[in-house]
């Protein structure tokens, strides 16, 4: 694996994960036939708690699941949502398609990008945010439309975002979900 | 006033959608109902009689695929809830989801009654993260009641379903894109035949139904086939659930007869043009459909008269475009996403979704040559029905109607090296 994958993968992290205690592997087996498909629920769970998907875990669960490493690999890199190296310890996902297009998104990004000081696609120094463009969130209703973990928020403008990232700064401070912004978070 | 049925529970107020208040408002009778008068065989005649059709995009009728499911074969058989709403312009089965989920639930009940099957799976968004959430609670809260698992409300039938998270990828709304995601595979789309009905999930049959058309199947058992057979024409039924987006007065999810016209969507439900300007443009069905212009507006949103009117009526997504749009950068933006969700198996889509997309991008940046505009008509021709599966014909037709209905604008872009509508969106 590790020849074609290389250069995408992060640094190793030598802690064994809980999402790979027999009893997980075992509880999620349970609700398929047929072992590999599980790698997804549990890649899922490798990348909640470790924050992306490392090179340990993805071995790991190739073993686990008798499956071949770039089997495991070829998922990885196939799916947006994986993660193979660090990022922010929130991702901000701002949709860049038509409806949110139609309204501003890139007015919006463009403002995030500012007050944030990274780019899309980029992580804060201090590692908290990842801005991420992200296609058509099904929030359409509600464009230009940002999601952060389970909370949707729209329509956003660009005046908006400072206050957006203060209140997302206020979650990660207290880490409590619940959002107080005005800009109403939608779960 | 039309009287809503798949939204009409988020009218009572309060209503969260817990499973005390689904019984309390008439919810899971149907599956009561229909484990005491129907056999699968009755129900399949049921939804086929109803001509309930998928409202996922394809629109075929729900009956019938469900009467492709092999009878009497030992073979295990599946149930998949296609959740993986991801069509731009399309959001009512996030909706679905989160504010009613065990409506969803008791159709998933009856349509793995009607096919037989034992085991069922919600494939739902990666990025549906509340709503994986909330549709696990509602399967456990079932399940606790005795409304999922072993002999169900004291009858033979069982059934476990399981919430499966997908990871981003437009292409696993595909339904055999899907199956290879829920095998745990990367979502490449399968050669049909064979269809899922007799080599699906496992190679097994399998049923891959949307999640709005399950959550009509409770009320077409409740209610009968005639009565829902009675909303809309002949051969568009029921009710459908439509997602107004873009540049209008009140963006939302409408519930209407299928047969409604498009002008009453926009102008009555959505509340018209925001600030007074003039429609320019409709993207009826989710944006793998062609596009329609003001002169379309009197045209009803079943599935045969979009196709008549030359689009299709999709996945419901309704995008609503003013004068002040540039049908360029829509079609740079709309062919961006296609590019990025190729998922690359087939050279004509791989290549073709790129080539599109560069050279849209390059028209809406004044870079454009006269012969572009030939090249994008050469491009989708070369796209279209030729490939494993549709997106890369939902890649070039709507670029082809933005061309058919747009040419000058196209052609402006071309002249004056610039895009006249000013900075880009």
């Amino acid at each position: 694996m590790a020849s074609l994958v290389d250069s995408k993968l992060g640094t190793r992290d030598p802690k064994p994960l809980d999402a790979m205690t027999e009893e997980t592997i075992q509880q999620i087996l349970s609700r398929y036939p047929e072992r590999r498909s599980a790698l997804l629920p549990l890649m899922h769970l490798c990348q909640e708690e470790a924050g992306y998907l490392t090179e340990d875990a993805m071995r790991e669960l190739a073993a686990r699941l008798d499956l071949p490493p770039i089997q495991v690999a070829e998922v990885a890199t196939f799916y947006d949502m994986f993660r193979l190296k660090p990022g922010g310890q929130r991702e901000i996902w701002v949709c860049h398609n038509l409806s949110c297009a139609l309204l501003g998104a890139e007015q919006v990004i463009r403002r995030l990008e500012e007050v944030l000081g990274v780019s899309a696609g980029e992580t804060t120094p201090d590692g908290l945010f990842t801005i991420k463009r992200v296609e058509c969130l099904a929030a359409c209703g509600r464009a230009p439309a940002i999601q952060v973990g389970p909370d949707y928020y729209g329509p956003v403008s660009p005046n908006d975002i400072t206050e957006l990232v203060d209140t997302l700064r206020k979650q990660l401070t207290v880490c409590n979900q619940s959002s107080s912004s005005s800009l109403e978070a939608d779960r | 006033m039309y009287e809503k049925i798949l939204t009409k529970r988020f009218e009572v107020p309060g209503y969260r959608g817990t499973l005390g208040e689904y019984e309390a408002t008439g919810g899971y009778q149907a599956i009561a109902k229909a484990l005491k008068e129907h056999t699968p065989a009755s129900l399949i005649e049921l939804v086929r009689r109803s001509g309930l059709r998928g409202r996922g995009g394809a629109g075929f009728p729900t009956g019938v695929k469900w009467g492709f499911v092999p009878k009497g074969s030992d073979l295990p058989k599946y149930l998949v809830c296609n959740g993986d709403e991801s069509e731009p312009g399309t959001f009512k089965d996030r909706e679905l989801i989160m504010r009613d989920p065990h409506q969803l639930l008791e159709g998933i009940l009856l349509a793995s009654f009607a096919i037989g099957c034992r085991t069922a799976y919600i494939y739902i968004r990666g990025e549906f993260v509340a709503g994986a959430r909330i549709l696990e609670q509602a399967v456990s809260d079932a399940a606790a009641r005795g409304l999922i698992g072993r002999d169900i409300l004291g009858s033979s039938f069982s059934l476990d379903l399981h919430v499966h998270r997908g990871a981003g990828a437009y292409i696993c709304g595909e339904e055999t894109a899907l199956l290879e995601s829920l095998e745990g595979k990367r979502g490449l789309p399968r050669l049909k035949p064979p269809f899922p009905a007799t080599s699906g999930l496992y190679r097994k049959p399998t049923v891959v139904n949307n999640v709005e058309t399950l959550c009509n199947i409770p009320h077409i058992v409740m209610r009968g086939a005639e009565w829902f057979a009675s909303i809309g024409t002949p051969k568009s039924t029921g009710a459908r659930i439509f997602g107004v987006s873009g540049h209008v007065r009140r963006p939302g999810i409408y519930e209407c007869p299928i047969d409604v016209p498009m002008r009453e969507l926009i102008f009555e439900h959505a509340g018209g043009i925001r600030e007074g300007r003039r429609l320019k443009a409709v993207i009826p069905g989710g944006s793998s459909v062609p596009v329609l212009t003001e002169r379309h507006l009197d045209t009803r949103m079943d599935f045969e008269s979009l196709a008549t009117a030359g689009s299709m009526a999709g996945s419901g997504g309704v995008i609503v475009m003013d004068e002040t749009t540039c049908m360029v950068r829509v079609g740079e933006v709309v062919s961006r996403f296609y590019h990025h969700e190729s998922c690359g198996q087939c050279t004509q889509c791989r290549e073709g979704t790129a080539w599109l997309h560069k050279t849209l991008r390059r028209i809406e940046e004044g870079r454009g040559r006269q012969a572009d505009l030939d090249l994008l008509l050469d491009i989708c021709d070369n796209m279209k029905g030729k490939t494993i599966c549709p997106l890369s014909d939902a890649a070039a037709m709507p670029i082809e109607s933005y061309l058919k209905y747009f040419r000058d604008e196209f052609e402006q872009h071309i002249v004056e090296r610039a895009c006249p509508f000013g900075t880009r969106a």
